[in-house]
């Protein structure tokens, strides 16, 4: 073709309206506040009046919002909660998807791939029945419960606590910590761990000297790309959690669906996003090339 | 030379697998239970499918989920295709910068946000919402996984033979069709799917996009697990992992096969 970039024309006007111009948009409500009406907001954009309308409109936006959010301890609260969830469930991630991509680094290449599938597959199938089924294994008298009964241990009420949602988030986001890790180590040479052992390495002094520095990138990749989507997580801390466990994408859904507080749901957001955005940029940044790698994502 | 797993690589293999599949086992297995109590067994049954046959309110979102799934997968693969070419093929390109950024952000960013802000678009354009809104929404979070799907595909397919196909007399547009685009075509139908079970599998974005007659299953399974856990969900939750499996077994064997014939 001669000139590829007009490909770009329409997924390029695509997104400016429907990713782009929405963005703008949040970033207006968040300045705006309530009204009893519909949509239930102020200060409309009125382009019939020309120029006065515009600059009515701008001077009736104010920061508002933002202020009542920072005084408001819920809010705090729900934002430093929300990180915290995510920094713990990445932490766990990181410890149980490490051995488990390395394991199956370790497979002839034959088997490697069913594997990978194997890993893949829960993915395909819907996030919202991987954590209902959790529901049913938790409840106080699910089927934890009773296996532990045979063991003549617990019973252990597990269901809407905080414990619940970091198992739902360790389970939800798994493969999404494995796949990048396994990555960077299947495609590691071989040759530098007989290297080191010639040198006089013990494997486990090769694993932690050659193989754990050059699986960085890998490390890296998986943990931005559950921790990011973490924060901002909704289905789980709502199903699993309790009604005092705290999650800004829940409280997002609450402010706009049942407060029908749009503005503050807005600011809200922003603040998410604001927050999200230096993880997000590192993200495409350096990470990007690692998914783009055939066999990861199809 | 290579040792092969230890122990411990089997183990932390074994139990990774048993971890991610317990649960959806034990899904499937209380879909066949006789007692309504999801979590007693009492026996061998189908009345939760025959249950289900009844459910006209779920056969309608299931209805809706598909249409939904077929027209925004589509949509969003057509879109991706080009992006991957304009990203793939022209080096630097004013905005490129910005249209990169588009097509990765969607991929890591919190779905309550994107709700939100597709949500009030909706409300500004004056647009009413249900399917089409859900349907236009799907599209454009999906068509960014498209595109990283078709692009890693097309990075790794070789321009000379466009080229030659263009030295021997076949226009540009025509080579990219009739070379290029059977080439790189089961990353295409790989890219379809990913953007189908997504569309099938989303709560979020549906919840804030769709209007009054645009329920889509999801919205429906979310009101009802709200109320508790109810065998008739455990039997349409193994009905979808079921379609969805043989999807995706079905579209890794053809590709297995197109990879090593014989």
């Amino acid at each position: 073709m001669r000139r590829p970039w007009l490909a770009a024309v329409a997924p390029y006007a695509w997104l400016l309206v429907f990713f782009a111009l929405p963005f703008a948009l949040v970033a207006k409500l968040s300045l705006s506040h309530t009204v009893l009406a519909m949509p239930p907001y102020a200060p409309q954009l009125d382009l019939s009046k020309g120029h006065a309308g515009i600059l009515a409109f701008v001077h009736q936006l104010s920061f508002a919002t933002y202020a009542r959010l920072t005084s408001d301890r819920l809010y705090v609260l729900a934002y430093l909660s929300s990180l915290r969830f995510a920094a713990i469930a990445t932490a766990i991630l990181f410890l149980i998807g490490y051995p488990i991509a390395y394991g199956m680094s370790r497979f002839a290449p034959e088997s490697r791939h069913g594997l990978l599938m194997a890993v893949i597959l829960p993915f395909w199938t819907s996030f919202l029945i991987r954590i209902y089924a959790w529901i049913a294994i938790l409840k106080p008298a699910g089927l934890l419960n009773q296996a532990l009964a045979v063991l003549h241990l617990g019973p252990l009420s597990l269901l809407n606590t905080d414990a619940a949602v970091i198992i739902g988030l360790v389970y939800a986001y798994l493969p999404f910590m494995v796949l990048p890790l396994y990555a960077a180590l299947e495609r590691q040479d071989e040759r530098l761990i007989e290297a080191a052992q010639d040198l006089g390495c013990t494997p486990v002094q090769a694993f932690w000297r050659v193989t754990f520095p050059l699986s960085w990138p890998g490390v890296a990749a998986g943990g931005l790309l559950c921790f990011i989507p973490m924060v901002g997580e909704f289905v789980i801390p709502d199903l699993l959690g309790g009604s005092d466990t705290l999650m800004l994408g829940r409280t997002i859904w609450t402010e706009f669906f049942a407060d029908r507080d749009w503005p503050a749901a807005s600011a809200v957001a922003i603040v998410l996003l604001a927050t999200l955005a230096v993880p997000i940029a590192l993200f495409q940044r350096q990470q990007a090339p690692l998914l783009e790698r055939p066999g990861v994502l199809s | 030379m290579r040792t092969g797993p230890t122990v411990f690589n089997r183990l932390s293999v074994g139990l990774g697998l048993a971890f991610l599949y317990a649960p959806i086992a034990l899904l499937i297995l209380y879909s066949f239970n006789a007692s309504r109590l999801v979590t007693v067994w009492a026996g061998f049954s189908t009345r939760w499918y025959a249950a289900l046959a009844q459910d006209d309110q779920m056969l309608d979102a299931v209805w809706v989920t598909l249409r939904v799934g077929l027209i925004s997968a589509s949509l969003a693969t057509v879109l991706g295709t080009l992006a991957a070419v304009a990203l793939v093929r022209s080096g630097r390109f004013r905005g490129r910068a910005l249209f990169s950024g588009m097509i990765y952000a969607p991929l890591v960013m919190p779905e309550v946000i994107l709700g939100l802000s597709l949500l009030l678009l909706f409300v500004a354009l004056g647009l009413p919402r249900g399917f089409w809104t859900v349907t236009v929404s799907h599209a454009t979070v999906t068509l960014c996984y498209a595109t990283v799907v078709i692009q890693a595909r097309l990075a790794s397919f070789d321009v000379s033979l466009e080229e030659a196909a263009q030295d021997l007399g076949c226009p540009p547009l025509m080579a990219f069709v009739k070379v290029t685009l059977p080439n790189i075509a089961p990353a295409v139908a790989a890219a379809w799917m990913l953007a189908f079970t997504l569309s099938l599998d989303d709560l979020v974005i549906a919840s804030f996009t769709s209007g009054p007659g645009a329920t889509t299953l999801p919205m429906r399974l979310y009101s009802q697990v709200r109320l508790g856990v109810n065998p008739e969900i455990n039997a349409v939750s193994t009905l979808l992992i079921a379609v969805v499996g043989m999807g995706v077994l079905a579209a890794g064997l053809i590709q297995r096969r197109r990879e090593n014939p014989g």
